[in-house]
C-alpha cells in the first residue's frame, strides 16, 4: 500500500514538474519531448531512457514535404519532427541516433500511408534510432523494421494493417518497444527477431495472427502488454533454420492475454501460420522463460503451451544446431479463467484421449527439462507432471533487459582504423616497396613527409602525376576518420 | 627418387619476368639432373600478402578490411549496413597462397592434365565458369552449376548441398570426381613429386618439414585453401555506401537496396549483408535444366527428408559476374533469377515432389519495375579490384588457355 500510494506521488510530482515544463514555454505549440522523459517514470537508472540531453538540430516536416529529405539533410543527433498530414514514402535511415517525431494537434495525427504499394514505412540500420507518435497504415511488409541498428525506442505509434510485421526490430541489441498498438498484421505485429536485451512494455495488439513474437532472442521483457483477439497472444520461441538459434532469458509478466481466438490469416508457409487459434501464450524451444502475473482468459485452445520443435509443428525443424527442446520454463502465479473452451487440431484429439470436454489453460508437450510451476492446483494443466518447484517466487528484482550503458561500437583506434582502410582497400593497388597498379607506398611516403593531410587532399581529389601510372580514381567516398587514419598510417608503415 | 641440384654459379638466366601488378619473378635455369642439365623453369614465390591482408611477424597474411570496425550480434556477422563479417580463415603465409595460387591455374593437378581448378573457376568469370553445369574431365558434365570462389574464407560450408565443413574438404570432391578433374591420391602426388620446381616451392611454402622430403597430399590441399582464402571483394558501390558514404548508390540501386531488405520481396532475410548469405540451407524450389532430374539437394548430405531439394544460400558478392544462376544454373540472368522469387511460393517444384519449402518464398507480388530496381541493386555488389594476378606460366609447363599470356 505505501508503494501505491509512493507511485502515486511520484506521477504526481513528475505530472506538476512536466506542467510547470509546458506552462513556462510561454504557450504555443507543445512539444512532447524527443527524448526518454516523456515516460521515465515507468523504469529506472537506464541509460537508453535516461538520456535527457536533446542538443541536435530540429528539421520541420509539414504536409506536403517528405520526411526523406528531412532524413537526407539529417546529422547523428538531429530530430525531425513531422507535423500532421499524410505522408506516402518509404523513410529509410542509414545514419546513427535520429530521432522522429510525430507531432499530434487536436487529435490529428501525422499518418505514413503505404497505399499498399509501398513496402514498408520505416526502415532503418542506424543505431539510437528513435520513433514515436505516428500513425502507420496499409504498408505491404512492415511498419517499422530495423536491421542490425543497437539502441532504439519504438514508442507510441500506430500500426494498422501493415502487411507482414507490424514493428520488426531484427538483429538489434539494446531496444524499448512501448506503448503502441498495432493491428491486422498477417505474421506478429511485434517481431523481436535476432535481438538482445529489449523490453516490449505497455503495447496493446489485437487482430493479428501473433500478438508480440519473441523470436531467437535473448533477454527479453514482455511486460503490461495487452494481447486480445489475434490468434496467439504472445510468443517465445525458436525459429530453426536461422543464422542465430537461440531464445533464453525471457520474462512475460503482467499481461493481458484474453481472447485470442482470430482465424489465423498467417500467409502460407509461414511459421506463425501453424498457430492454432485460440492461444494465449506459446513457448517453443525457447529455454529459461519465466511467466507471471498475467491475466490468461478466454483463450479457446489453451491458455499457454510449452512444446518442442516436433510438437510445435515447425515443418523444416530439422536444424541440427538449434536445440528443440523448451528447458527451465518457470511459471510462476498467473490468473488463468475460461481458456479451452474449444480445442483445435492435435490439441483437441489430445482432449479426446484425456477423456475432457475442455482443453487446459496450461499445455506441456514434448522434450525440456528442468520446468517448475509454483502452484499447480490453480489451473487445469495437461503434461505438468515433470514439473518441479521453482526456486523464485517473483521476477520482481528484474526491473529491465535494457543495458545501463548504450551497447557501443566497437571503439577502434587511429592506427587501426588506417590499417584497416590500407589493406582492406588502397593495397589493391599500393604495396610497399613494388610497383602495383599504383605508385609503391614508400614512394608515397617520400612525397608526403609529415604531412598526413596532404595525402589527405591528393585521395580527396588526386591528380595525375606521373605519365607511367593510371591516374587514382578519387577516394572521397571513404570517412574523414578513414581518411586521416590512413594518411597517418601509409607515413609510419616500415615495410 | 629423383635427384635435384642446382647447379650454383652456372644458372643461365634467361628470363627475368618483373610483372607489373605482382612480385610474380621467374627465370630460366639449368638444373642437373640426373648428370643431365636440363632447362627448367624457376619461379620465386610472392613474400608479400595479396590485398587485403598485413603480414605479421611469424610471416602469417592477416585479414584485414573496414567491417572489422563494427560489432555483430552473436558474432554471427549478419545484420544491416554496419556488420562484422564472420570469422575468417585467415593466417595462411604469403607462400603458401602463392603457391596456392600456381596450382590453381594447373591443370597438371587433373587426371589427363587438361582441367585446372580454374577451368570451373576462372577469375575472369567471377569465379565461376558460365555454365549452367559445370564441364569436367573428357567433357563430362557434371550435375550442378560452379559456385563462385569469391569470399570463401568466411564460409562454414562447402559445395550446393553443404557437404564439406572446409576448403581442403572440399577441393578432393573435384579433385578425385571421375567427372570433374578426375584424378586420385597417388596419382597425383607421384605427378607433383616429378616436377622439380613443385618441390622446390614447397618446400619453400612449408620450410617447417626437411626440404628434401616428398610433398604430401595435405601441403597441397593447406595451399589451395590459402589461395582461395584470399579472395576478398569487399569493396564494391554497396559497401561505400555502407560505410556511410550515401553517394555511393544511385537512386535506382537505394530503391533496389530498399526492395532487397524490406520484409516483402525478403532477400535480405537468407541473404544477409555484409556477406549477403546467412550460410543456411533453404529451400526454395528453384527447378532443374530441362529433361534432369529432380536434385535432392542437402536431403543427402544430413540424411533428412525436411531438407529435400534444398541448397546453401550462396552470397551475391559479385553475383552480376557469375551467370547463369540457381544450383542448376536454370535461370541466365539476374532478372530471371529475382523474378523466381514473385513467381509464387513453390510454383516450379514438380508434381509429387513434397518440399518443405521455406518460409521466407511466398508471393511477394513484386511489380516490373521492382525487379528491375533489385537487378541494379545487386549489381552495386561488383568488386574485382583484388583480382588475383594470373599466371603467365604455371610450374607443369603445361600450356593452357586460361593462363595470361595465352
Amino acid at each position: 500500500m505505501i508503494k501505491k500510494i509512493l507511485i502515486v506521488l511520484v506521477v504526481l510530482m513528475a505530472g506538476i514538474a512536466i506542467g510547470k515544463f509546458i506552462l513556462n514555454n510561454g504557450g504555443g505549440t507543445v512539444m512532447p519531448s524527443p527524448n526518454a522523459l516523456y515516460h521515465a517514470s515507468s523504469s529506472d537508472g537506464v541509460a537508453l531512457r535516461a538520456k535527457l540531453e536533446f542538443t541536435g538540430t530540429i528539421h520541420e516536416v509539414r504536409k506536403g514535404d517528405l520526411i526523406m529529405d528531412a532524413v537526407r539533410e539529417a546529422s547523428p543527433g538531429d530530430l525531425i519532427r513531422v507535423y500532421p498530414g499524410t505522408y506516402k514514402e518509404t523513410v529509410y535511415i542509414d545514419k546513427d541516433d535520429i530521432s522522429f517525431q510525430g507531432i499530434i494537434k487536436e487529435g490529428e495525427w501525422p499518418v505514413l500511408d503505404g497505399s499498399k504499394e509501398l513496402n514498408d514505412a520505416f526502415l532503418y540500420s542506424g543505431n539510437g534510432i528513435r520513433i514515436e507518435n505516428f500513425k502507420i497504415v496499409n504498408y505491404k511488409g512492415n511498419g517499422i523494421m530495423g536491421q542490425a541498428g543497437n539502441n532504439f525506442i519504438l514508442r507510441n505509434n500506430w500500426v494498422i494493417d501493415a502487411g507482414v510485421y507490424g514493428i520488426f526490430p531484427q538483429f538489434g541489441k539494446n531496444g524499448l518497444i512501448e506503448h503502441n498498438i498495432l493491428t491486422g498484421i498477417e505474421d506478429a505485429a511485434i517481431y523481436v527477431g535476432m535481438c538482445d536485451n529489449i523490453d516490449v512494455l505497455n503495447n496493446e495488439v489485437f487482430g493479428n495472427v501473433a500478438g508480440i513474437e519473441i523470436e531467437n532472442s535473448r533477454h527479453c521483457l514482455v511486460e503490461n502488454n495487452l494481447a486480445y483477439d489475434n490468434t496467439g497472444g504472445i510468443l517465445a520461441f525458436i525459429t530453426p533454420g536461422l543464422p542465430i538459434k537461440t531464445t533464453f532469458d525471457v520474462i512475460i509478466r503482467n499481461n493481458f492475454v484474453t481472447k485470442n481466438n482470430h482465424e489465423n490469416f498467417g500467409a502460407p508457409g509461414s511459421i506463425v501460420s501453424g498457430i492454432p487459434p485460440g492461444t494465449g501464450i506459446l513457448v517453443m524451444a525457447a529455454d529459461d522463460v519465466i511467466i507471471e502475473n498475467n491475466i490468461i482468459s478466454g483463450n479457446d485452445n489453451a491458455g499457454i503451451i510449452i512444446t518442442d520443435f516436433a510438437n510445435g509443428g515447425a515443418e523444416a525443424s530439422n536444424d541440427p544446431d538449434s536445440e528443440p527442446n523448451p528447458d527451465r520454463i518457470t511459471i510462476l502465479d498467473n490468473f488463468m479463467i475460461d481458456n479451452g473452451n474449444n480445442p483445435v487440431g492435435e490439441l483437441k484429439a489430445l482432449m479426446l484421449t484425456q477423456l475432457s470436454t475442455t482443453g487446459p489453460d496450461i499445455l506441456a508437450i514434448g522434450g525440456g527439462e528442468g520446468s517448475s510451476i509454483r502452484d499447480i492446483e490453480r489451473y487445469r494443466t495437461w503434461g505438468l507432471g515433470g514439473f518441479g518447484k521453482p526456486e523464485i517466487t517473483s521476477t520482481s528484482d528484474r526491473k529491465t533487459f535494457l543495458l545501463d550503458k548504450p551497447a557501443e561500437p566497437r571503439q577502434i583506434s587511429s592506427k587501426d582504423l588506417g590499417e584497416m582502410t590500407y589493406y582492406g582497400i588502397c593495397s589493391g593497388c599500393h604495396a610497399y616497396d613494388i610497383r602495383l597498379i599504383g605508385v609503391p607506398t614508400n614512394v608515397i611516403q617520400m612525397i608526403y613527409k609529415d604531412d598526413p593531410q596532404g595525402i589527405v587532399d591528393y585521395i580527396n581529389n588526386p591528380k595525375n602525376l606521373r605519365d607511367d601510372y593510371p591516374e587514382m580514381p578519387p577516394q572521397d567516398y571513404l570517412s574523414d576518420d578513414a581518411k586521416l587514419a590512413v594518411a597517418e598510417y601509409i607515413l609510419t608503415l616500415k615495410k | 627418387m629423383r635427384e635435384l641440384f642446382y647447379i650454383k654459379g652456372y644458372a643461365v638466366l634467361f628470363l627475368l619476368l618483373t610483372l607489373m601488378g605482382s612480385c610474380e619473378k621467374k627465370e630460366k635455369v639449368l638444373f642437373l639432373e640426373n648428370n643431365q642439365a636440363v632447362e627448367s623453369t624457376q619461379i620465386e614465390l610472392c613474400d608479400i600478402c595479396p590485398p587485403g591482408f598485413v603480414l605479421n611477424e611469424d610471416n602469417r597474411c592477416i585479414a584485414k578490411n573496414l567491417y572489422q570496425q563494427y560489432e555483430s550480434l552473436q558474432d554471427k556477422g549478419v545484420g544491416g549496413l554496419k556488420t562484422s563479417l564472420p570469422q575468417v580463415r585467415d593466417g595462411f603465409s604469403p607462400q603458401q597462397i602463392d603457391l596456392g595460387r600456381y596450382l590453381f591455374f594447373d591443370p597438371v593437378l587433373s587426371a589427363n592434365g587438361q582441367i585446372s581448378c580454374a577451368t570451373c573457376h576462372d577469375p575472369k568469370k567471377g569465379f565461376a565458369d558460365g555454365r549452367s553445369l559445370s564441364k569436367g574431365i573428357n567433357d563430362s558434365i557434371t550435375e550442378r552449376s560452379s559456385p563462385s570462389l569469391w569470399n570463401v574464407a568466411y564460409l562454414k560450408k562447402y559445395f550446393w548441398d553443404a557437404r564439406a565443413g572446409s576448403l581442403e574438404e572440399q577441393m578432393q570432391g573435384p579433385l578425385y570426381s571421375p567427372k570433374e578433374m578426375g584424378n586420385n591420391p597417388q596419382q597425383l602426388l607421384q605427378t607433383m613429386n616429378a616436377i622439380l620446381v613443385y618441390r622446390k616451392l614447397f618446400s619453400e611454402a612449408f620450410p617447417e618439414r626437411p626440404e628434401k622430403d616428398s610433398i604430401q597430399l595435405q601441403e597441397i590441399y593447406t595451399a589451395i585453401a590459402a589461395f582461395e582464402s584470399s579472395l576478398i571483394s569487399l569493396n564494391s558501390k554497396y559497401d561505400r555506401y555502407a560505410h556511410g558514404f550515401s553517394g555511393a548508390l544511385n537512386e535506382n540501386e537505394i530503391k533496389g537496396l530498399n526492395i532487397f531488405r524490406s520484409f516483402v520481396a525478403r532477400c535480405a532475410e537468407c541473404h544477409t549483408p555484409p556477406l549477403f548469405t546467412n550460410q543456411q540451407i533453404a529451400v526454395i524450389g528453384s527447378p532443374e535444366p530441362e529433361g534432369h532430374a529432380f536434385d535432392i539437394g542437402a536431403e543427402k548430405t544430413f540424411n533428412d527428408p525436411t531438407r529435400r531439394g534444398g541448397f546453401k544460400v550462396p552470397s551475391l558478392r559479385n553475383i552480376e559476374k557469375t551467370a547463369p544462376y540457381m544450383h542448376s544454373g536454370k535461370f541466365s540472368t539476374l532478372r530471371e533469377t529475382v523474378e523466381f522469387y514473385t513467381k509464387g511460393r513453390g510454383h516450379a517444384v514438380p508434381e509429387g515432389e513434397k518440399l518443405y519449402l521455406h518460409w521466407h518464398i511466398w508471393e511477394p507480388d513484386l511489380t516490373d519495375e521492382e525487379l528491375d530496381r533489385l537487378v541494379d541493386f545487386l549489381k552495386t555488389l561488383t568488386d574485382e579490384s583484388f583480382l588475383p594476378k594470373i599466371p603467365v606460366i604455371v610450374p607443369s609447363e603445361i600450356e593452357n588457355k586460361i593462363l595470361e599470356n595465352s
